[in-house]
């Protein structure tokens, strides 16, 4: 039997508050929280902001020399930790690895250097000297290491926007391998302070636009019009089963199973065949039947083409009135790039005990073709009977699908 | 320029770099990377500060010249007044 991997500590930051029960309040209570903010060259734009106390547990040198998504991540990582009731010394620092996922690492950081030159007639004398450590792609998972002085394995996932759940299945992973004791691990996304994501998106006519920033994310919404691009992070603690039950700490859930597969057909468009193989191999991997699952935490974007393919995905695994409910978070705080899998996962774990399916917001007119029959919880929570199973999707450019199902631990 | 000037001008730039330090107690001939908990990107820093800020460049081959507060000042003195 393969190695039972728990979860034992969750920290969060996102659009919707800097701790989860925060955070969970808002998803319950139908909250969003988009603003519009002015980036170079594009102008006005709307997004989901953090706004954690970043010298909480950096100081300011170190927030000054690292990056936003080292910070995000270092914030997330303290507070699962404690979360977690986790001494490092007790556990050894060489015990614990970090694994992080990211979209995309190094935008931000060359932007702002190339800025920086322009003030200088491009002069590269004025280049900053730490502009490798601050874009090297292991950067915000080995902040993590030097501010908590962690001697473990430590890496970031690149896997576009499947990231998060890609972090967490990379850390399940490492402690079936037996390579780490401890696998602190999640996603991060820095990428609001980057024009250039924005600017992608738009000219892929796939960024949202609306004059109210709280309307413009409405995955399966007949108005929606592209992504609203979020900050975040969301990380996990996890431990092999027997470990967490000897330090007799509270165990939040369990990794029941996971896939990963690549679509191989596009760049950018999704490929639903290939997602309704991941979810199919995420059920099998967890051993349950497709009715097993209680609730669907949807990837959907918001982009016309993106949704309409999950749905059909979802639709082909689990028929066209799929026995769970169906809810998707971004409507609430956009797309959080490498955290999204992670976060909206975070968001969703909560209901093991509230039995409460937080709502999908924005929806206005649902799309036919997003139609499941009435199983997508829309505007008000859905209260349920017991929940058990969750199945948590997450795909990214490149065709990079990661599905996590999580279930009750009893 | 006043050697207190150029002093002034030196903490104001190590104070961005490193703001959670004391800059009240600094003893000018003691060594400032055991001072100020400075390191070597720290250092490249402060070169950086002076090439942005005030054009003055310090080549590798001087870089021991700003080990203390006192030769720092000693060291840039000449060079803030030429």
């Amino acid at each position: 039997m393969q190695q039972r991997i728990v979860i034992t500590g969750i920290g969060v930051t996102s659009p919707l508050g800097n701790d989860l029960p925060t955070m969970r309040n808002n998803l319950l209570e139908g909250r969003s929280n988009i603003i519009e903010k002015e980036l170079r060259y594009i102008g006005k734009v709307p997004m989901g902001k953090c706004d954690f106390n970043v010298t909480k547990y950096q100081n300011r040198k170190e927030v000054r020399r690292g990056t936003r998504a080292g910070s995000i991540s270092i914030y997330c990582t303290h507070e699962a930790i404690n979360a977690a009731e986790l001494s490092i010394d007790k556990i050894g620092k060489d015990n614990i690895g970090v694994f992080v996922g990211i979209t995309e690492h190094g935008n931000v950081e060359t932007e702002n250097e190339i800025a920086n030159i322009k003030e200088f007639d491009y002069d590269v004398k004025y280049w900053t000297h730490h502009h490798n450590p601050r874009t090297v792609a292991n950067n915000p998972a080995g902040e993590v290491c030097l501010n908590l002085g962690i001697t473990g394995p430590h890496c970031c996932i690149g896997a576009a926007c499947a990231a998060g759940n890609y972090g967490l299945i990379y850390g399940a992973q490492q402690l079936i391998l037996g390579e780490c004791n401890i696998a602190i691990c999640g996603g991060v996304s820095e990428s609001t302070e980057s024009f250039g994501i924005f600017a992608g998106f738009k000219s892929q006519n796939a960024l949202a636009e609306n004059p109210d920033p709280n309307k413009a994310s409405r995955p399966f919404s007949k108005d929606r019009n592209g992504i609203v691009v979020a900050e975040g992070g969301a990380i996990y603690i996890l431990e092999r089963l027997e470990d967490a039950l000897e330090r007799g700490v509270n165990i939040i859930a369990e990794l029941a199973g996971w896939a990963i597969n690549t679509d191989a057909t596009d760049f950018v468009l999704p490929n639903s065949e290939r997602q309704a193989e991941c979810m199919r191999r995420a059920l099998k991997h967890a051993a349950i039947q497709p009715q097993e699952i209680d609730l669907i935490s949807t990837h959907a974007t918001g982009t016309p083409e993106g949704d309409v393919r999950e749905i059909a995905a979802i639709k082909e695994v689990f028929g066209t009135t799929p026995t769970c409910y169906i809810n998707n978070s971004k409507s609430f705080w956009g797309h959080a790039m490498g955290a999204a899998g992670a976060l909206e996962l975070a968001g969703n774990i909560p209901a093991f005990n509230d039995n409460l399916v937080h709502p999908t917001i924005n929806i206005g007119e649902l799309d036919p073709e997003c139609d499941l029959n009435g199983k997508i919880v829309i505007d008000s929570p859905c209260k349920v009977e017991e929940i058990n199973y969750i199945l948590n999707n997450s795909f990214g450019m490149l065709g990079i699908n990661a599905v996590l199902i999580i279930k009750k631990y009893k | 320029m006043t050697e207190e000037e150029v002093r002034t001008i030196v903490v104001n730039i190590i104070e961005e770099i490193a703001p959670d330090e004391d800059y009240n107690n600094i003893v000018d001939e003691e060594p400032l990377r055991d001072q100020l908990g400075l390191d070597s990107m720290d250092f490249l820093d402060i070169v950086m500060e002076l090439r942005k800020q005030y054009k003055i460049e310090v080549p590798e081959s001087d870089y021991a010249e700003l080990a203390s507060m006192k030769s720092t000042v000693k060291y840039l003195l000449p060079k803030f007044n030429s």
